[in-house]
């Protein structure tokens, strides 16, 4: 599909790739856990459709719509990219994969990697063979990221890397992982620090899962002792990948707040997902408190759209993904308490009657934390938007 | 989808506009009228007019300038951030509208007027306490080739001034729209002393005789013009709100990072910091929401209800919280009448209620959205 494609005609062919070739099962919009196609080396797949419309998915370049068909992806533009979202929900259809390759490591690479590294890296991400995850946060480096202290060794072709990692979202079913590793101790701690790209199944890398209060452990702990990392596994310059890490948190960010999943669950209205609970809202007080989240999370999706119209028209929204990231999981938490209040006694029993809908609700809780919390957030709101004294 | 980002000219408009009112209707415009008992600037209007504005929603044809919904609430939003006192949105913006619903040449030569600067409107809606169009009590009885109207309006903003009424009735089957002048006999109107400075009417219509030719569109379907020209006025409501909002932050910023105590700017703790980060993120939200309501406005009017009543709900929201927190980090000098933060507070709850509040715009939306 070029880039040339009349939008109608983009749309109408779309429109019938679509009714052609997403199986009825993947039409149900399911955002839950369980729902989600992963990918990776290890993937249990959930049915025969989930399979198929991956596979479909990823030979047209639809895992990854907006990236270069070179790497995997569909080339869309900005106005193509807005027809797929609004086509894919219009069937209701279920994303065909979802990982951290694709919202955060891909993004980065397509800024900082070399060709070569493109080549190498994103058309396995685009078609769910590798799944990533993310070595970012270590016991004493939280919201104060840059105190990272695994430490990278220069030893000629490779980098001997020990230390520990926390907070390791899906370590444990990972294939590759991209970490910060302090590669320069001397330097200010902003500047010491390398983005490189380790294998999971390279000797010294243990995980272990840390059990949460939503009664999974999508998050581990990962070590590593004497890993040997080849030097052309770096991503950006040594003692540079601040610069690459800051920038893939703007993806982070931008994901958590839902500009990776949508913030009204697959489009659909808060109101009507309540009412599946409540057959009606008869309760005065929910309704109005759905409402106002309803409100909200129509307008912080329009301020989504509104950013990325502005970055394609080269107005850059700066620190937008902070003020995105803050208000949409502030958002989310208040949504999912109202989706328990909807769901009354019935959402109190770990697999009951809602399904996982009590851990989703705890689940949301970590939003407000993960990828910087909403006071950092806010913070550099303060600091670099209104130009506040720091 | 239609773009949500300011486009060059949109861009340009603004520049113009804020550079204009800055010198012509500074708060201290609002100020000076208030003290000296005046709700309208005559002078300011004309120049408004020359400039294209009363024609922004005209078209070329009648004089106007023809510049759509989205620059309409781009001259809204600035003119609420220094709270221009002037008749845009009852004129140039729901009287526009509804006169260019109705083709014919009494519209047309109407519509010249506004864009000329020779008429103003005021829309004669509200009897009770809330906005409810569909509740109107007042009668227009059918008498000969005409009508007689009777009942009482209220909050008529703008309906001293106005040169002209456009006034919602009840008639035999439904409710119609009667276009008459403000000083046609048996209209009493009283002005309201509004919190805001701004101005207002209590209206009695005492058996006031109006002709066929004062409807405005067809007897018994007054929505089919009001409708269009309701939302266009929320629209740019909701606009001027946020524009009210930037201005109180604006002005609370600026003071935290000025005031002094404990020995340093108030705008080193954290506390504070904090809470105008969280205004700011409301602010820019809010924006995207009035944006895409100027969007939907000019593209797909039919399909604009939602996105206008999400605009008017949140720019409601915005700016009470605003207005709020800006006198709440002035400290007391925020309550003080010298200082300005309480014009803002007072614009503010006067737009909340003006076109419907909070809570019937969320209803429009929870209608819209399947609850």
């Amino acid at each position: 599909m070029s880039a040339e494609t009349t939008p109608d005609a983009f749309r109408e062919e779309l429109r019938a790739w679509l009714e052609e070739n997403c199986p009825q099962e993947m039409r149900d919009g399911k955002m839950t856990e369980n729902g989600i196609c992963w990918g990776g080396k290890n993937w249990q797949f959930t049915s025969d459709a989930q399979k198929q419309w991956l596979e479909r998915c990823a030979a047209r370049g639809y895992t990854v719509p907006t990236w270069p068909k070179d790497y995997g992806g569909a080339g869309l533009n900005r106005a193509q990219e807005k027809i797929f979202h609004q086509e894919m929900d219009r069937i209701n259809a279920r994303k065909p994969l979802q990982s951290f390759g694709i919202w955060m490591l891909g993004p980065a690479l397509l800024h900082f990697g070399s060709h070569e590294q493109k080549l190498h890296y994103l058309p396995p991400i685009a078609r769910g063979e590798i799944r990533w995850c993310q070595g970012y946060s270590e016991p004493g480096a939280g919201s104060d990221l840059a105190n990272v202290q695994t430490k990278g060794e220069d030893r000629g072709d490779h980098w001997l890397v020990n230390g520990q990692k926390i907070w390791t979202s899906y370590a444990d079913k990972a294939d590759w992982i991209f970490a910060l590793v302090r590669t320069d101790r001397e330097a200010p701690k902003h500047k010491g620090i390398s983005f490189l790209l380790m294998n999971m199944e390279d000797a010294g890398v243990e995980t272990r899962p840390i059990k949460m209060i939503s009664g999974i452990s999508p998050f581990c702990e990962t070590f590593f002792t004497d890993v040997k990392v080849p030097k052309d596994q770096i991503v950006g310059e040594e003692n540079r990948g601040w610069d690459v890490a800051k920038y893939l948190l703007t993806h982070e960010r931008e994901m958590i707040s839902g500009g990776g999943e949508g913030l009204s669950g697959g489009g659909r209205a808060l109101g009507a997902v309540i009412n599946d609970t409540m057959e009606g809202i008869s309760d005065a007080t929910l309704r109005a408190d759905a409402m106002r989240c309803e409100i909200d999370s129509l307008a912080i999706g329009l301020t989504l759209e509104r950013y990325k119209d502005q970055a394609e028209a080269g107005q850059g929204a700066g620190d937008a993904s902070a003020m995105l990231k803050y208000m949409g999981t502030e958002l989310n938490k208040r949504r999912h308490e109202l989706m328990m209040t909807a769901g009354g006694s019935d959402a109190l029993e770990w697999d009951g009657p809602l399904g996982n809908r009590a851990g989703d609700w705890l689940r949301t809780k970590a939003n407000s934390i993960e990828g910087g919390t909403s006071e950092v957030m806010l913070s550099i709101v303060s600091r670099r938007v209104l130009g506040l004294p720091g | 989808m239609e773009k949500l980002v300011l486009t060059e000219e949109e861009t340009m408009l603004a520049d113009m506009a804020r550079g204009y009112l800055d010198g012509a209707a500074p708060v201290a415009k609002l100020r000076k009228m208030r003290d000296a008992n005046e709700t309208h600037d005559a002078a300011l209007w004309k120049e408004m007019a020359e400039m294209g504005w009363a024609g922004v929603l005209v078209p070329e044809a009648q004089g106007g300038s023809d510049m759509g919904y989205a620059a309409a609430n781009v001259l809204a939003r600035e003119m609420g951030k220094t709270l221009t006192v002037s008749p845009f949105i009852s004129s140039a913006v729901i009287a526009a509208t509804a006169l260019r619903q109705v083709a014919d040449a009494r519209a047309e030569a109407a519509l010249a007027r506004i864009a000329a600067g020779e008429a103003t409107y005021a829309l004669a809606v509200d009897e009770g306490i809330k906005f409810d169009p569909e509740a109107t009590q007042m009668t227009a009885r059918a008498d000969g080739n005409g009508f007689r109207l009777s009942g009482k309006k209220q909050f008529v903003v703008d309906g001293a001034m106005a040169d002209r009424l456009l006034v919602l009735a009840r008639t035999e089957n439904g409710l119609t729209l009667f276009d008459i002048p403000a000083d046609r006999a048996g209209v009493t109107r009283d002005r309201s002393n509004m919190i805001d400075a701004r101005d207002a009417a209590r209206i009695t219509f005492d058996d006031v005789e109006a002709t066929g030719e004062d409807v405005l569109g067809q007897v018994d379907q007054a929505m089919n013009v009001l409708k269009p020209a309701l939302m266009a006025g929320q629209g740019a409501l909701a606009a001027e709100m946020t524009g009210l909002a930037a201005g109180a932050f604006d002005m609370t910023v600026g003071y935290i990072k000025e005031r002094k105590q404990f020995g340093v700017e108030i705008a080193r703790f954290q506390a504070l910091q904090h809470r105008a980060a969280h205004l700011w993120c409301e602010i820019e939200v809010t924006a995207s929401a009035i944006l895409n309501a100027g969007r939907m406005m000019d593209a797909d009017p039919e399909n604009a209800a939602l996105a206008v009543s999400l605009a008017k709900a949140r720019a409601t929201q915005t700016a009470t919280l605003a207005v709020q927190e800006g006198v709440q980090m002035h400290g007391g000098i925020g309550m003080t009448d010298a200082y300005d933060m309480g014009f803002y507070m007072k614009r503010a709850r006067v737009g909340a209620e003006w076109l419907g509040d909070y809570s019937y715009h969320a209803e429009q939306v929870a209608a819209a959205r399947g609850f």
